[in-house]
């Protein structure tokens, strides 16, 4: 079988992957002229479902609670497993345990287990929340490894590619997120900053809860991090704002003054496509099956959505949908 | 029933749309709760109005009124800009006008909020102010043109409910003519029937809703309490007093062994 896949996101990575590996011969269409510049390249790569639940609905950790396995094992080397770590500066302690009721995978630290986590962080916060079954990766480098993995297994990516003119497929798989001409679906700008911080030391990412602006730092290789991220509805993908820059910063320096001293190595916005209930959906439309609607939760349910759309493909007469099942959650959570 | 600046609205909740798990929720919310408005931050939901058509066609999708807020602004000016730029967005005259003076306690800036408010009612602008208590402050708001007051009740998105149940009763007691509606700081649907109970015209509140952890089922509590504290009010309430009074009496009753 031959199978169009549009987008090159990490819908459509992770969609080609499971496709090839059921045998199908794949194509990847991505009308941008390399791997960056789309939503998934800016995202923060946290697999934290039990720290997303706290504002997500329960697919979200159903879908995504074995994300991190599915990384692992595509990509050996690239997940990093020491779970997630939530702090509040003092006057905001009541959002640390609004927090800990709306969430499970959890248990309390205090000031002494949260400096043996993260020595860096000693003596800045009292108590914290610790999640140590979530786990962390480099979007881009992943991105970068599972394109070069599967273009290494015979999957052939056109660049700079308009699908519309390309034909010849049994299949299509539409995974190009905001791109995709459905009514339903709106964007949810997101911006976020990259530090270079010598002077620290993350090995997970924390979580600072705020009643305005929860932030969140997640490291990245050689003292970088990623500071994220923004929440405006809005399909603008227009620069950083410095109201956004400014609390970005002001929550990053609040985690650890040595911010102060870190270096702004880039500025980004991404606009994830969302769905009105925030839930991801698999649908398929005649020869065409549509993967959408991650939202900000690309890395993690990415891996779901894509078995679910290669059990469309190859297993037809199975009505799986996953719009309605979603919402029978929805209904009864 | 509640009349604002002549329109006459069925409800006396008014609903904040941010900070909702997803829109979906935030529409179930709105119509668990029986709100007759919602209220839209420009600023700070939608990136000052750019690109966010899709959300904003979901808040008209509910077929409410719509009252656009000023969230966000620190001066004067940015207020009466980010207002006008509503009017056009929204279609509508209404502002809830917030001229916020201290970025961390989101305090209003009374001084600023009652020279915006001047401005944006000469300019025709039906102007909702988020206030405090005080009192000559409200008299300045309404010498400016406004018609509704919205004070605070503590801090916004505190949800400590009435901290000075005081002042709220004697801004009743000084402006009887005038709607009043408690703005922020609401916390629990009892906090709605209080100052529903003390006389006031409505209530507006987002985060006790949008952050409880079913809103749907918060949304339907709070409309519940407004409707409760305010049939409470008109049927006049029982005054504390010091001393237990039998509801049997029992002198003078009829001995009948």
């Amino acid at each position: 079988m031959r199978v169009l896949v549009k987008g090159a996101g990490v819908a459509g990575l992770t969609a080609a992957f499971e496709l090839a590996a059921r045998g199908a011969v794949v194509t990847i269409a991505e009308i941008r002229h390399g791997l960056g510049g789309n939503a998934s390249w800016m995202a923060g790569g946290m697999l934290a479902p039990w720290c997303e639940r706290e504002s997500a609905e329960q697919p979200v950790l159903d879908l995504g609670h074995d994300a991190a396995d599915w990384w692992d094992a595509v990509l050996p080397g690239h997940v990093t497993r020491a779970g997630t770590l939530v702090l509040a500066m003092s006057r905001d302690a009541g959002e640390l345990n609004r927090f800990a009721s709306r969430t499970s995978g959890h248990r309390w630290i205090d000031e002494d287990e949260i400096a043996l986590l993260e020595p860096d962080l000693a003596g800045r916060f009292r108590r914290g929340l610790f999640f140590p079954g979530e786990a962390h990766l480099d979007p881009r480098r992943a991105m970068a490894a599972l394109h070069e993995k599967l273009a290494g297994s015979g999957v052939e990516f056109h660049f700079g590619a308009d699908a519309q003119y390309m034909t010849g497929f049994d299949r299509e798989i539409d995974c190009a997120g905001m791109a995709s001409r459905d009514d339903r679906l709106r964007g949810v700008r997101g911006e976020m900053l990259i530090l270079h911080a010598p002077d620290i030391s993350l090995s997970r990412p924390v979580r600072l809860l705020h009643p305005r602006l929860p932030l969140y730092l997640a490291p990245r290789a050689d003292h970088h991090f990623m500071a994220g991220a923004t929440m405006i509805e809005s399909l603008s993908t227009g620069q950083v704002t410095a109201r956004s820059m400014m609390e970005l910063l002001n929550a990053a320096y609040s985690v650890h003054p040595a911010f102060g001293e870190a270096t702004i190595v880039e500025t980004g916005v991404g606009v994830r496509p969302a769905f009105p209930d925030n839930l991801p959906r698999v649908e398929s439309h005649g020869r065409t099956v549509a993967i959408n609607g991650l939202y900000r939760h690309g890395f993690l349910l990415a891996p779901a959505m894509a078995r679910w759309a290669a059990e469309l493909v190859f297993d037809s007469d199975k009505p799986v949908e996953l719009a309605d099942e979603t919402d029978g959650q929805r209904r009864s959570a | 029933m509640l009349e604002l600046y002549g329109t006459k609205l069925a409800s006396r909740l008014l609903l904040g749309t941010a900070q909702y798990p997803s829109p979906a929720i935030l529409a179930d919310a709105v119509k668990a709760s029986c709100a007759s408005a919602v209220t839209v931050s420009l600023r700070r939901e939608m990136a000052g109005g750019r690109g966010g058509e899709k959300f904003w066609s979901l808040i008209q999708s509910l077929r409410l009124h719509v009252l656009p807020n000023t969230a966000g602004c620190h001066s004067v000016k940015e207020a009466v800009t980010t207002a006008k730029m509503a009017r056009e967005i929204f279609g509508t005259n209404w502002i809830k006008l917030e001229v916020i003076g201290n970025h961390d306690t989101l305090q209003p800036d009374v001084f600023g909020l009652v020279e915006a408010a001047r401005i944006l009612c000469e300019d025709g602008f039906a102007v909702f102010p988020y206030t405090t208590d005080d009192l000559v402050v409200a008299e300045r708001l309404l010498e400016a043109g406004c018609r509704v007051l919205m004070p605070w009740c503590a801090p916004i998105g505190s949800a400590l409910g009435p901290v000075n149940v005081t002042a709220l009763r004697s801004m009743r007691g000084h402006f009887p003519e005038v709607p009043l509606i408690v703005d922020a700081g609401l916390g629990r649907p009892s906090h709605a029937a209080l100052v529903m109970e003390l006389g006031f015209d409505a209530v507006l509140l987002n985060t006790a809703v949008a952050r409880a952890a079913d809103p749907v089922g918060m949304a339907r509590a709070f409309g519940k309490a407004v409707d409760a504290g305010r049939e409470a009010y008109r049927s006049g309430l029982l005054e504390p007093r010091d001393v237990a009074v039998p509801s049997t009496p029992t002198i003078g009753q009829a001995v009948l062994q």
